[in-house]
Protein backbone atom coordinates (compact mmCIF):
# COMPACT_ATOMS: atom_id res chain seq x y z
CA UNK A 1 0.00 0.00 0.00
CA UNK A 2 2.97 2.12 -0.47
CA UNK A 3 2.09 3.71 -3.85
CA UNK A 4 -0.99 5.20 -5.02
CA UNK A 5 -1.80 3.48 -9.04
CA UNK A 6 -0.98 6.77 -10.42
CA UNK A 7 2.44 7.01 -9.01
CA UNK A 8 3.22 3.31 -10.32
CA UNK A 9 2.11 4.07 -14.02
CA UNK A 10 4.19 7.28 -13.82
CA UNK A 11 7.53 5.16 -13.21
CA UNK A 12 6.02 2.99 -15.68
CA UNK A 13 6.04 5.88 -18.03
CA UNK A 14 9.81 7.19 -16.85
CA UNK A 15 11.33 3.90 -17.98
CA UNK A 16 9.83 3.62 -21.02
CA UNK A 17 10.35 7.23 -22.14
CA UNK A 18 14.17 6.47 -20.76
CA UNK A 19 14.35 4.73 -24.45
CA UNK A 20 11.10 5.92 -26.38
CA UNK A 21 11.66 9.73 -27.20
CA UNK A 22 8.12 9.47 -28.74
CA UNK A 23 6.21 9.35 -25.73
CA UNK A 24 4.87 12.28 -24.78
CA UNK A 25 2.76 13.29 -21.14
CA UNK A 26 0.68 15.60 -21.29
CA UNK A 27 -1.23 18.07 -18.04
CA UNK A 28 -3.71 20.15 -17.44
CA UNK A 29 -2.11 21.66 -14.50
CA UNK A 30 -2.36 18.50 -13.18
CA UNK A 31 1.11 17.09 -13.11
CA UNK A 32 1.06 17.26 -9.05
CA UNK A 33 -1.96 15.60 -8.81
CA UNK A 34 -1.92 12.90 -11.26
CA UNK A 35 2.07 12.39 -9.82
CA UNK A 36 3.82 13.15 -13.25
CA UNK A 37 6.18 15.78 -11.26
CA UNK A 38 9.06 13.50 -11.77
CA UNK A 39 8.11 12.68 -15.34
CA UNK A 40 7.95 16.81 -16.68
CA UNK A 41 10.94 17.20 -14.62
CA UNK A 42 12.99 14.34 -15.74
CA UNK A 43 11.73 14.83 -19.36
CA UNK A 44 11.08 18.19 -19.85
CA UNK A 45 11.31 17.56 -23.85
CA UNK A 46 8.57 14.48 -24.08
CA UNK A 47 6.28 17.09 -21.23
CA UNK A 48 3.52 19.30 -22.63
CA UNK A 49 1.85 21.52 -20.43
CA UNK A 50 -1.79 23.06 -21.52
CA UNK A 51 -2.73 24.74 -18.09
CA UNK A 52 -6.64 24.44 -17.02
CA UNK A 53 -7.94 23.50 -20.59
CA UNK A 54 -9.15 19.82 -21.07
CA UNK A 55 -10.38 20.29 -24.62
CA UNK A 56 -7.18 21.18 -25.55
CA UNK A 57 -5.56 18.61 -23.54
CA UNK A 58 -7.40 15.54 -25.49
CA UNK A 59 -7.12 17.59 -29.41
CA UNK A 60 -3.26 18.62 -28.69
CA UNK A 61 -2.64 15.01 -27.57
CA UNK A 62 -4.17 13.13 -30.81
CA UNK A 63 -2.08 15.84 -32.66
CA UNK A 64 0.98 15.09 -31.40
CA UNK A 65 -0.18 10.98 -31.98
CA UNK A 66 -1.03 11.48 -35.82
CA UNK A 67 2.55 12.39 -36.01
CA UNK A 68 4.15 8.98 -34.26
CA UNK A 69 4.01 10.67 -30.65
CA UNK A 70 2.53 7.90 -28.04
CA UNK A 71 0.97 10.36 -25.84
CA UNK A 72 -1.01 9.85 -22.19
CA UNK A 73 -3.53 13.03 -21.15
CA UNK A 74 -3.21 13.37 -17.93
CA UNK A 75 -6.41 15.39 -16.17
CA UNK A 76 -8.75 14.40 -13.24
CA UNK A 77 -11.28 12.08 -14.64
CA UNK A 78 -14.46 14.26 -13.91
CA UNK A 79 -13.24 16.60 -16.68
CA UNK A 80 -11.69 14.18 -18.47
CA UNK A 81 -14.58 11.82 -19.33
CA UNK A 82 -17.60 14.50 -19.59
CA UNK A 83 -15.94 18.38 -20.43
CA UNK A 84 -13.62 16.32 -23.30
CA UNK A 85 -15.51 14.11 -24.45
CA UNK A 86 -16.39 15.49 -28.03
CA UNK A 87 -12.71 15.50 -28.07
CA UNK A 88 -11.90 11.89 -26.85
CA UNK A 89 -14.87 10.97 -29.43
CA UNK A 90 -14.06 13.05 -32.13
CA UNK A 91 -9.89 13.34 -32.08
CA UNK A 92 -9.48 10.22 -30.59
CA UNK A 93 -11.88 7.24 -30.84
CA UNK A 94 -12.77 8.54 -34.46
CA UNK A 95 -9.74 9.51 -35.74
CA UNK A 96 -7.85 6.54 -33.74
CA UNK A 97 -4.70 8.33 -32.92
CA UNK A 98 -2.82 6.68 -30.12
CA UNK A 99 -3.78 8.68 -27.17
CA UNK A 100 -4.14 6.62 -23.57
CA UNK A 101 -6.51 9.37 -21.04
CA UNK A 102 -5.42 8.60 -17.50
CA UNK A 103 -8.13 9.99 -15.54
CA UNK A 104 -6.69 10.84 -12.38
CA UNK A 105 -8.57 10.77 -8.71
CA UNK A 106 -11.30 9.07 -10.51
CA UNK A 107 -14.98 8.22 -8.92
CA UNK A 108 -15.29 9.74 -5.42
CA UNK A 109 -11.79 10.15 -4.63
CA UNK A 110 -12.92 13.82 -4.17
CA UNK A 111 -15.47 13.07 -2.15
CA UNK A 112 -15.75 16.24 0.11
CA UNK A 113 -15.36 18.12 -3.27
CA UNK A 114 -18.87 17.80 -4.49
CA UNK A 115 -20.25 16.51 -7.56
CA UNK A 116 -18.59 18.79 -9.71
CA UNK A 117 -15.25 16.83 -9.11
CA UNK A 118 -16.81 13.24 -8.64
CA UNK A 119 -16.01 10.92 -11.96
CA UNK A 120 -18.95 8.76 -11.15
CA UNK A 121 -20.62 7.94 -14.89
CA UNK A 122 -17.16 8.03 -16.52
CA UNK A 123 -17.54 4.10 -17.64
CA UNK A 124 -21.10 4.75 -19.05
CA UNK A 125 -19.60 7.60 -20.87
CA UNK A 126 -16.25 6.71 -22.89
CA UNK A 127 -17.15 3.37 -23.30
CA UNK A 128 -20.38 4.27 -25.15
CA UNK A 129 -17.85 5.42 -27.64
CA UNK A 130 -17.31 3.21 -30.64
CA UNK A 131 -13.34 2.14 -30.66
CA UNK A 132 -13.02 3.78 -27.01
CA UNK A 133 -11.44 0.82 -24.41
CA UNK A 134 -12.02 1.46 -20.55
CA UNK A 135 -10.06 0.08 -18.09
CA UNK A 136 -10.36 0.52 -13.98
CA UNK A 137 -6.96 -1.18 -12.19
CA UNK A 138 -7.29 -2.39 -8.75
CA UNK A 139 -4.03 -1.95 -7.38
CA UNK A 140 -0.87 -0.55 -8.21
CA UNK A 141 0.41 -3.94 -8.59
CA UNK A 142 -1.85 -4.39 -11.27
CA UNK A 143 -1.57 -1.17 -12.61
CA UNK A 144 1.85 -0.94 -13.29
CA UNK A 145 1.08 -4.81 -15.32
CA UNK A 146 -1.84 -2.56 -17.52
CA UNK A 147 0.26 0.04 -18.46
CA UNK A 148 3.66 -1.39 -19.64
CA UNK A 149 0.83 -3.51 -21.84
CA UNK A 150 -1.02 -0.78 -22.81
CA UNK A 151 2.21 1.30 -23.79
CA UNK A 152 3.12 -1.57 -26.06
CA UNK A 153 -0.38 -1.56 -27.99
CA UNK A 154 -1.06 2.06 -30.64
CA UNK A 155 -4.91 2.30 -29.87
CA UNK A 156 -6.87 4.63 -27.92
CA UNK A 157 -7.53 4.01 -24.25
CA UNK A 158 -9.46 5.17 -21.20
CA UNK A 159 -7.72 4.24 -17.82
CA UNK A 160 -9.57 5.89 -14.52
CA UNK A 161 -7.21 5.02 -11.36
CA UNK A 162 -8.24 6.33 -7.54
CA UNK A 163 -5.94 9.31 -5.59
CA UNK A 164 -4.84 7.59 -2.69
CA UNK A 165 -3.01 4.13 -2.31
CA UNK A 166 -4.45 1.39 -1.85
CA UNK A 167 -4.72 -2.08 -0.31
CA UNK A 168 -2.82 -4.18 -2.20
CA UNK A 169 -4.96 -6.99 -3.95
CA UNK A 170 -2.22 -8.59 -5.51
CA UNK A 171 1.29 -9.77 -3.99
CA UNK A 172 4.44 -8.57 -5.02
CA UNK A 173 5.97 -11.29 -8.20
CA UNK A 174 2.99 -13.17 -8.20
CA UNK A 175 0.44 -10.78 -10.13
CA UNK A 176 -1.40 -12.44 -12.50
CA UNK A 177 -2.64 -10.69 -15.73
CA UNK A 178 -3.69 -11.34 -19.27
CA UNK A 179 -4.37 -8.21 -21.04
CA UNK A 180 -8.38 -8.23 -21.73
CA UNK A 181 -8.83 -10.91 -19.17
CA UNK A 182 -10.26 -10.68 -16.13
CA UNK A 183 -8.61 -11.92 -13.20
CA UNK A 184 -9.74 -14.49 -10.52
CA UNK A 185 -8.78 -13.98 -7.27
CA UNK A 186 -10.87 -16.93 -6.05
CA UNK A 187 -12.59 -19.92 -7.42
CA UNK A 188 -16.03 -20.85 -6.23
CA UNK A 189 -19.62 -22.37 -6.91
CA UNK A 190 -22.19 -20.36 -5.28
CA UNK A 191 -21.86 -16.94 -6.04
CA UNK A 192 -19.92 -14.87 -8.09
CA UNK A 193 -18.46 -11.32 -7.13
CA UNK A 194 -17.27 -9.38 -9.79
CA UNK A 195 -15.46 -5.96 -9.32
CA UNK A 196 -13.85 -3.36 -10.24
CA UNK A 197 -11.23 -0.48 -9.05
CA UNK A 198 -11.15 -0.11 -5.61
CA UNK A 199 -13.65 -2.56 -4.84
CA UNK A 200 -11.48 -5.17 -5.80
CA UNK A 201 -10.34 -5.16 -2.58
CA UNK A 202 -13.87 -5.37 -1.00
CA UNK A 203 -14.71 -8.41 -3.31
CA UNK A 204 -11.53 -9.77 -2.07
CA UNK A 205 -12.25 -10.04 1.67
CA UNK A 206 -16.26 -10.34 1.33
CA UNK A 207 -14.96 -13.95 -0.56
CA UNK A 208 -13.57 -14.71 2.55
CA UNK A 209 -16.06 -13.85 4.73
CA UNK A 210 -18.22 -15.58 2.65
CA UNK A 211 -16.02 -18.69 3.02
CA UNK A 212 -15.72 -18.81 6.60
CA UNK A 213 -19.60 -19.05 6.61
CA UNK A 214 -19.49 -22.24 4.31
CA UNK A 215 -20.71 -20.42 1.18
CA UNK A 216 -17.82 -20.70 -1.84
CA UNK A 217 -18.06 -17.26 -4.23
CA UNK A 218 -15.49 -16.48 -7.03
CA UNK A 219 -14.20 -13.71 -6.78
CA UNK A 220 -13.53 -11.60 -10.18
CA UNK A 221 -11.20 -8.68 -10.85
CA UNK A 222 -12.84 -6.82 -13.78
CA UNK A 223 -10.56 -4.31 -14.62
CA UNK A 224 -11.31 -4.86 -18.41
CA UNK A 225 -14.58 -2.97 -18.41
CA UNK A 226 -14.40 -2.64 -22.40
CA UNK A 227 -13.51 -4.87 -23.82
CA UNK A 228 -15.35 -6.37 -21.19
CA UNK A 229 -14.08 -9.96 -20.67
CA UNK A 230 -17.49 -11.92 -21.44
CA UNK A 231 -16.33 -15.46 -21.25
CA UNK A 232 -15.33 -15.18 -17.63
CA UNK A 233 -18.51 -13.74 -16.88
CA UNK A 234 -20.62 -16.88 -18.82
CA UNK A 235 -18.30 -19.41 -17.37
CA UNK A 236 -18.81 -18.42 -13.59
CA UNK A 237 -22.29 -17.54 -14.13
CA UNK A 238 -22.62 -21.93 -15.51
CA UNK A 239 -20.82 -22.85 -12.35
CA UNK A 240 -22.92 -19.94 -9.35
CA UNK A 241 -26.56 -19.50 -8.69
CA UNK A 242 -26.07 -15.74 -8.18
CA UNK A 243 -24.12 -12.59 -9.05
CA UNK A 244 -22.93 -9.42 -6.83
CA UNK A 245 -21.30 -7.26 -8.71
CA UNK A 246 -19.86 -3.78 -7.31
CA UNK A 247 -18.18 -0.89 -8.27
CA UNK A 248 -17.68 3.01 -7.72
CA UNK A 249 -19.74 4.27 -10.77
CA UNK A 250 -23.75 4.66 -11.14
CA UNK A 251 -26.32 1.40 -12.32
CA UNK A 252 -26.58 2.92 -15.48
CA UNK A 253 -23.58 1.95 -18.42
CA UNK A 254 -21.40 0.19 -15.45
CA UNK A 255 -19.85 -2.80 -14.63
CA UNK A 256 -23.44 -3.92 -13.17
CA UNK A 257 -25.05 -3.30 -16.10
CA UNK A 258 -22.84 -4.69 -18.44
CA UNK A 259 -22.39 -7.94 -16.11
CA UNK A 260 -26.94 -8.32 -16.43
CA UNK A 261 -26.71 -7.92 -20.62
CA UNK A 262 -24.24 -10.56 -20.96
CA UNK A 263 -25.54 -12.69 -18.64
CA UNK A 264 -29.19 -12.18 -20.06
CA UNK A 265 -28.37 -13.48 -23.22
CA UNK A 266 -27.02 -16.91 -22.34
CA UNK A 267 -27.06 -17.65 -18.53
CA UNK A 268 -30.41 -15.36 -16.79
CA UNK A 269 -28.83 -15.55 -13.31
CA UNK A 270 -30.31 -13.47 -10.03
CA UNK A 271 -28.08 -10.34 -9.90
CA UNK A 272 -27.57 -7.26 -7.28
CA UNK A 273 -25.73 -4.72 -8.67
CA UNK A 274 -23.75 -2.92 -5.81
CA UNK A 275 -23.19 1.20 -6.85
CA UNK A 276 -23.60 4.62 -6.51
CA UNK A 277 -26.67 6.41 -6.65
CA UNK A 278 -28.48 8.11 -9.16
CA UNK A 279 -28.09 10.72 -7.35
CA UNK A 280 -25.47 13.47 -6.39
CA UNK A 281 -23.27 11.37 -4.22
CA UNK A 282 -23.10 12.47 -0.05
CA UNK A 283 -20.23 14.14 0.50
CA UNK A 284 -16.79 12.60 2.75
CA UNK A 285 -14.04 10.60 2.59
CA UNK A 286 -14.41 8.08 -0.18
CA UNK A 287 -14.40 5.25 2.44
CA UNK A 288 -17.31 7.14 4.49
CA UNK A 289 -18.65 7.33 1.16
CA UNK A 290 -18.45 4.00 0.41
CA UNK A 291 -19.42 2.71 3.41
CA UNK A 292 -22.54 4.64 3.45
CA UNK A 293 -23.95 2.63 0.17
CA UNK A 294 -22.59 -0.08 1.05
CA UNK A 295 -19.99 -0.28 -1.35
CA UNK A 296 -17.62 -2.35 1.21
CA UNK A 297 -17.27 -6.22 1.79
CA UNK A 298 -20.15 -6.50 4.36
CA UNK A 299 -22.50 -5.10 1.72
CA UNK A 300 -21.32 -8.05 -0.56
CA UNK A 301 -21.61 -10.47 1.74
CA UNK A 302 -25.63 -9.26 2.54
CA UNK A 303 -26.35 -9.38 -0.94
CA UNK A 304 -24.92 -12.57 -1.71
CA UNK A 305 -26.53 -13.78 0.96
CA UNK A 306 -29.96 -12.68 0.71
CA UNK A 307 -30.06 -13.93 -3.48
CA UNK A 308 -28.98 -17.44 -1.92
CA UNK A 309 -31.68 -17.32 0.29
CA UNK A 310 -28.99 -17.96 3.19
CA UNK A 311 -29.41 -16.93 6.54
CA UNK B 1 0.79 27.00 -62.92
CA UNK B 2 -1.88 29.40 -63.59
CA UNK B 3 -3.70 28.99 -59.95
CA UNK B 4 -6.75 31.06 -60.66
CA UNK B 5 -7.33 28.99 -63.68
CA UNK B 6 -7.04 26.16 -61.44
CA UNK B 7 -9.50 27.58 -58.84
CA UNK B 8 -11.69 27.92 -61.86
CA UNK B 9 -11.42 23.79 -62.53
CA UNK B 10 -11.80 23.13 -58.69
CA UNK B 11 -14.98 25.04 -58.47
CA UNK B 12 -16.60 23.61 -61.52
CA UNK B 13 -16.17 20.22 -60.21
CA UNK B 14 -17.22 21.04 -56.80
CA UNK B 15 -20.10 22.44 -58.85
CA UNK B 16 -20.88 19.37 -60.65
CA UNK B 17 -19.95 17.15 -57.55
CA UNK B 18 -22.98 19.12 -54.75
CA UNK B 19 -25.40 19.17 -58.11
CA UNK B 20 -24.83 15.67 -58.56
CA UNK B 21 -24.84 14.62 -54.85
CA UNK B 22 -27.98 16.72 -53.65
CA UNK B 23 -25.77 18.01 -51.04
CA UNK B 24 -22.90 20.08 -50.05
CA UNK B 25 -21.95 23.12 -48.42
CA UNK B 26 -21.41 25.09 -51.75
CA UNK B 27 -20.90 28.71 -50.36
CA UNK B 28 -18.07 27.91 -48.18
CA UNK B 29 -16.31 25.94 -50.71
CA UNK B 30 -16.52 28.50 -53.45
CA UNK B 31 -14.84 31.48 -50.45
CA UNK B 32 -12.04 28.88 -49.40
CA UNK B 33 -11.28 27.55 -52.97
CA UNK B 34 -8.46 30.02 -53.65
CA UNK B 35 -6.53 29.37 -50.65
CA UNK B 36 -7.17 25.92 -50.99
CA UNK B 37 -5.77 25.90 -54.46
CA UNK B 38 -2.68 27.80 -53.26
CA UNK B 39 -1.65 25.83 -50.36
CA UNK B 40 -1.77 22.61 -52.08
CA UNK B 41 -0.33 24.13 -55.86
CA UNK B 42 2.07 26.18 -54.47
CA UNK B 43 3.17 26.28 -50.83
CA UNK B 44 2.00 22.85 -49.03
CA UNK B 45 5.09 20.36 -49.30
CA UNK B 46 3.28 17.22 -49.58
CA UNK B 47 1.85 15.10 -52.36
CA UNK B 48 0.73 11.32 -53.03
CA UNK B 49 3.98 9.81 -52.80
CA UNK B 50 4.60 11.65 -49.54
CA UNK B 51 1.51 10.51 -47.28
CA UNK B 52 3.51 8.84 -45.24
CA UNK B 53 6.95 11.11 -44.76
CA UNK B 54 7.25 12.78 -41.61
CA UNK B 55 8.50 15.55 -43.06
CA UNK B 56 5.47 16.46 -45.13
CA UNK B 57 3.41 19.63 -44.17
CA UNK B 58 0.51 19.13 -42.11
CA UNK B 59 -3.06 20.62 -43.21
CA UNK B 60 -6.02 20.21 -41.13
CA UNK B 61 -9.48 21.55 -42.61
CA UNK B 62 -11.44 22.62 -39.85
CA UNK B 63 -13.85 23.71 -41.11
CA UNK B 64 -14.67 20.51 -42.53
CA UNK B 65 -18.04 20.87 -44.11
CA UNK B 66 -16.25 22.62 -46.94
CA UNK B 67 -14.35 19.34 -47.84
CA UNK B 68 -16.26 19.07 -51.05
CA UNK B 69 -13.15 21.75 -52.35
CA UNK B 70 -10.44 19.90 -50.89
CA UNK B 71 -11.60 16.19 -51.86
CA UNK B 72 -11.63 17.71 -55.93
CA UNK B 73 -7.59 19.21 -54.80
CA UNK B 74 -6.60 15.98 -53.83
CA UNK B 75 -8.16 14.05 -56.83
CA UNK B 76 -7.07 16.62 -59.10
CA UNK B 77 -3.35 16.00 -56.93
CA UNK B 78 -3.72 12.14 -57.39
CA UNK B 79 -3.88 11.26 -54.09
CA UNK B 80 -7.03 9.67 -54.56
CA UNK B 81 -8.72 8.32 -57.78
CA UNK B 82 -11.07 11.10 -59.94
CA UNK B 83 -13.68 8.41 -60.12
CA UNK B 84 -14.16 7.45 -56.54
CA UNK B 85 -15.80 11.36 -56.19
CA UNK B 86 -18.87 10.07 -57.67
CA UNK B 87 -19.67 8.09 -54.46
CA UNK B 88 -19.44 11.73 -52.88
CA UNK B 89 -22.29 11.29 -50.20
CA UNK B 90 -23.32 7.81 -51.18
CA UNK B 91 -24.07 4.81 -49.11
CA UNK B 92 -21.07 3.72 -47.65
CA UNK B 93 -18.93 5.80 -49.44
CA UNK B 94 -15.54 6.79 -47.61
CA UNK B 95 -16.10 10.68 -49.06
CA UNK B 96 -18.90 11.89 -46.62
CA UNK B 97 -19.97 15.29 -46.14
CA UNK B 98 -17.00 16.14 -43.70
CA UNK B 99 -13.32 14.61 -44.03
CA UNK B 100 -12.07 12.03 -42.53
CA UNK B 101 -8.85 10.03 -42.92
CA UNK B 102 -9.38 6.79 -44.39
CA UNK B 103 -9.45 9.47 -47.44
CA UNK B 104 -5.28 9.45 -48.55
CA UNK B 105 -4.02 12.45 -48.30
CA UNK B 106 -6.51 13.52 -45.15
CA UNK B 107 -4.74 13.83 -41.41
CA UNK B 108 -7.34 13.68 -39.00
CA UNK B 109 -11.25 13.75 -38.86
CA UNK B 110 -12.98 16.90 -38.74
CA UNK B 111 -16.30 18.84 -38.80
CA UNK B 112 -17.40 18.98 -35.14
CA UNK B 113 -16.07 22.84 -35.67
CA UNK B 114 -13.05 24.30 -33.36
CA UNK B 115 -11.07 21.08 -33.11
CA UNK B 116 -8.45 22.28 -35.99
CA UNK B 117 -6.50 24.75 -34.41
CA UNK B 118 -5.63 22.72 -31.29
CA UNK B 119 -4.99 19.06 -33.54
CA UNK B 120 -2.59 21.81 -35.63
CA UNK B 121 -0.94 22.69 -31.91
CA UNK B 122 -0.15 19.08 -31.68
CA UNK B 123 0.98 18.44 -34.74
CA UNK B 124 3.34 21.66 -34.58
CA UNK B 125 4.39 20.80 -31.39
CA UNK B 126 5.92 17.12 -32.53
CA UNK B 127 7.20 18.32 -35.71
CA UNK B 128 9.59 20.66 -33.25
CA UNK B 129 9.90 17.63 -30.70
CA UNK B 130 11.29 15.71 -33.44
CA UNK B 131 13.59 18.62 -34.82
CA UNK B 132 11.27 18.35 -38.45
CA UNK B 133 11.15 21.60 -40.69
CA UNK B 134 7.70 21.23 -41.88
CA UNK B 135 5.21 23.60 -41.10
CA UNK B 136 1.32 22.73 -39.95
CA UNK B 137 -1.76 24.85 -41.75
CA UNK B 138 -5.12 25.15 -40.19
CA UNK B 139 -7.75 26.29 -42.58
CA UNK B 140 -10.70 27.66 -39.87
CA UNK B 141 -14.43 28.88 -40.83
CA UNK B 142 -15.20 32.32 -39.32
CA UNK B 143 -18.42 31.60 -37.36
CA UNK B 144 -16.18 28.49 -35.48
CA UNK B 145 -14.12 31.37 -33.90
CA UNK B 146 -16.98 31.13 -31.44
CA UNK B 147 -16.17 27.81 -30.16
CA UNK B 148 -14.23 28.43 -26.55
CA UNK B 149 -11.84 25.64 -28.12
CA UNK B 150 -10.10 27.72 -30.71
CA UNK B 151 -9.14 29.95 -28.55
CA UNK B 152 -7.68 27.36 -25.56
CA UNK B 153 -5.81 26.58 -28.82
CA UNK B 154 -4.83 29.80 -29.70
CA UNK B 155 -3.56 30.42 -25.84
CA UNK B 156 -1.01 27.24 -26.22
CA UNK B 157 0.07 28.09 -29.56
CA UNK B 158 1.42 31.45 -28.63
CA UNK B 159 2.82 29.98 -24.90
CA UNK B 160 4.70 27.68 -27.05
CA UNK B 161 5.74 30.48 -29.60
CA UNK B 162 5.07 27.55 -32.62
CA UNK B 163 6.24 29.37 -35.36
CA UNK B 164 6.14 26.12 -37.69
CA UNK B 165 1.93 27.01 -37.03
CA UNK B 166 0.17 28.93 -39.77
CA UNK B 167 -4.20 29.21 -39.49
CA UNK B 168 -6.18 30.89 -42.01
CA UNK B 169 -9.63 32.39 -41.41
CA UNK B 170 -11.67 31.83 -44.48
CA UNK B 171 -13.46 35.08 -43.21
CA UNK B 172 -16.49 35.65 -45.14
CA UNK B 173 -18.61 36.71 -42.83
CA UNK B 174 -21.77 34.62 -43.29
CA UNK B 175 -22.67 31.44 -41.35
CA UNK B 176 -25.80 29.34 -41.22
CA UNK B 177 -28.05 31.89 -39.15
CA UNK B 178 -26.90 34.73 -40.58
CA UNK B 179 -24.13 37.54 -40.82
CA UNK B 180 -21.19 36.12 -38.10
CA UNK B 181 -21.72 39.65 -36.73
CA UNK B 182 -25.28 39.35 -36.38
CA UNK B 183 -25.15 35.57 -34.86
CA UNK B 184 -22.04 36.24 -32.24
CA UNK B 185 -19.87 39.56 -33.17
CA UNK B 186 -16.10 38.92 -33.43
CA UNK B 187 -15.56 42.20 -33.90
CA UNK B 188 -11.80 43.61 -33.97
CA UNK B 189 -10.91 39.90 -34.69
CA UNK B 190 -7.16 40.55 -35.70
CA UNK B 191 -6.86 42.88 -32.18
CA UNK B 192 -8.67 39.45 -30.57
CA UNK B 193 -5.62 36.96 -31.95
CA UNK B 194 -2.91 39.64 -31.53
CA UNK B 195 -4.10 40.14 -28.25
CA UNK B 196 -3.52 36.40 -27.75
CA UNK B 197 -0.25 36.59 -28.70
CA UNK B 198 -0.44 36.37 -33.11
CA UNK B 199 1.22 37.71 -35.91
CA UNK B 200 -2.07 38.48 -37.81
CA UNK B 201 -2.10 39.18 -41.47
CA UNK B 202 -4.99 40.46 -42.78
CA UNK B 203 -5.65 39.52 -46.59
CA UNK B 204 -8.22 42.50 -47.75
CA UNK B 205 -9.28 40.35 -50.84
CA UNK B 206 -8.95 36.76 -49.43
CA UNK B 207 -9.76 35.13 -53.11
CA UNK B 208 -7.11 37.58 -54.57
CA UNK B 209 -4.47 35.12 -55.48
CA UNK B 210 -1.52 37.72 -55.02
CA UNK B 211 -2.38 38.53 -51.95
CA UNK B 212 -3.22 34.99 -50.26
CA UNK B 213 0.40 34.19 -51.76
CA UNK B 214 1.90 37.07 -50.23
CA UNK B 215 0.14 36.56 -46.71
CA UNK B 216 0.98 32.89 -47.09
CA UNK B 217 4.71 33.60 -47.55
CA UNK B 218 4.81 36.39 -44.77
CA UNK B 219 3.86 34.35 -42.48
CA UNK B 220 6.21 31.04 -43.50
CA UNK B 221 8.67 33.68 -43.15
CA UNK B 222 7.51 34.87 -39.37
CA UNK B 223 9.98 33.17 -36.81
CA UNK B 224 8.41 34.81 -33.32
CA UNK B 225 5.23 32.72 -32.86
CA UNK B 226 2.39 31.73 -34.55
CA UNK B 227 0.85 33.49 -37.84
CA UNK B 228 -3.01 34.14 -38.37
CA UNK B 229 -3.90 34.98 -42.11
CA UNK B 230 -7.79 36.11 -41.84
CA UNK B 231 -8.58 36.40 -45.67
CA UNK B 232 -11.73 38.22 -45.91
CA UNK B 233 -13.52 35.89 -48.13
CA UNK B 234 -16.96 36.01 -50.14
CA UNK B 235 -18.96 33.40 -49.54
CA UNK B 236 -19.92 31.88 -53.21
CA UNK B 237 -17.15 33.50 -54.53
CA UNK B 238 -16.93 33.11 -58.59
CA UNK B 239 -20.86 32.63 -58.93
CA UNK B 240 -22.19 36.33 -58.34
CA UNK B 241 -25.77 34.64 -58.49
CA UNK B 242 -24.94 33.26 -55.07
CA UNK B 243 -22.27 35.60 -53.92
CA UNK B 244 -22.51 36.88 -50.20
CA UNK B 245 -26.03 35.59 -50.01
CA UNK B 246 -26.70 33.67 -46.70
CA UNK B 247 -28.77 31.35 -48.03
CA UNK B 248 -26.16 29.56 -49.80
CA UNK B 249 -24.34 28.21 -46.97
CA UNK B 250 -25.56 24.43 -48.30
CA UNK B 251 -28.55 25.04 -50.71
CA UNK B 252 -28.49 22.91 -53.55
CA UNK B 253 -28.90 24.58 -56.98
CA UNK B 254 -31.74 23.32 -59.17
CA UNK B 255 -31.25 22.87 -63.06
CA UNK B 256 -31.53 26.14 -63.87
CA UNK B 257 -29.40 27.38 -61.16
CA UNK B 258 -26.47 24.89 -62.17
CA UNK B 259 -26.83 25.70 -65.67
CA UNK B 260 -26.35 29.63 -64.61
CA UNK B 261 -24.05 29.02 -62.64
CA UNK B 262 -21.46 27.06 -64.88
CA UNK B 263 -21.99 29.73 -67.16
CA UNK B 264 -21.30 32.49 -64.57
CA UNK B 265 -17.96 30.33 -63.32
CA UNK B 266 -17.03 30.10 -67.32
CA UNK B 267 -17.23 34.16 -67.57
CA UNK B 268 -15.40 34.40 -64.39
CA UNK B 269 -12.60 32.47 -66.21
CA UNK B 270 -13.16 34.76 -69.32
CA UNK B 271 -12.78 37.96 -67.46
CA UNK B 272 -9.15 37.09 -66.12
Amino acid sequence: MSEANKQVICQVLMEKAATDKDIVVLCSDSRGSGSMTDFANAFPEQFVEVGIAEQNLVTISAGLASCGKKTVAVSPASFLSTRSMEQVKVDVAYSHTNVKLLGISGGVSYGALGMTHHSNNDIAVISSIPGMRVYIPSDRLQSRKLFEALMEDQEPAYIRVGRNAVADVYEEGNVPFTMDKATVLQEGSDVAIIACGEMVKAAQEAGRQLAEQGISAEVIDMYCLKPLDREAIQRVAAKCKAVVTIEEHVLIGGLGSMVCQTLCATHPLPVKCLTLPDTPVVTGKSQQVFDYYGLNADGIVVAAKELLGAE
Amino acid sequence: MDLKAKATQIRAQVLNMIYTAGTGHIGGDFSETDILVALYYKYLNCGPKMVENPERDRFVLSKGHCVEALYCILADKGFIPQEELATYSQFGSKYIGHPNNKVNGIEMNSGSLGHGLALGVGMALAGRMDKRSYKTYVLMGDGELAEGSVWEAAMAAAHYKLNNLIAIVDRNGLQISGTTEQVMAHGDLAGRFSAFGWNVIELEDGNDMGQICAGIEAAQAYEAGPTVIIAHTTKGKGCPSIENNVAWHHKVPTDTQYEAMQIELKAGEQHE
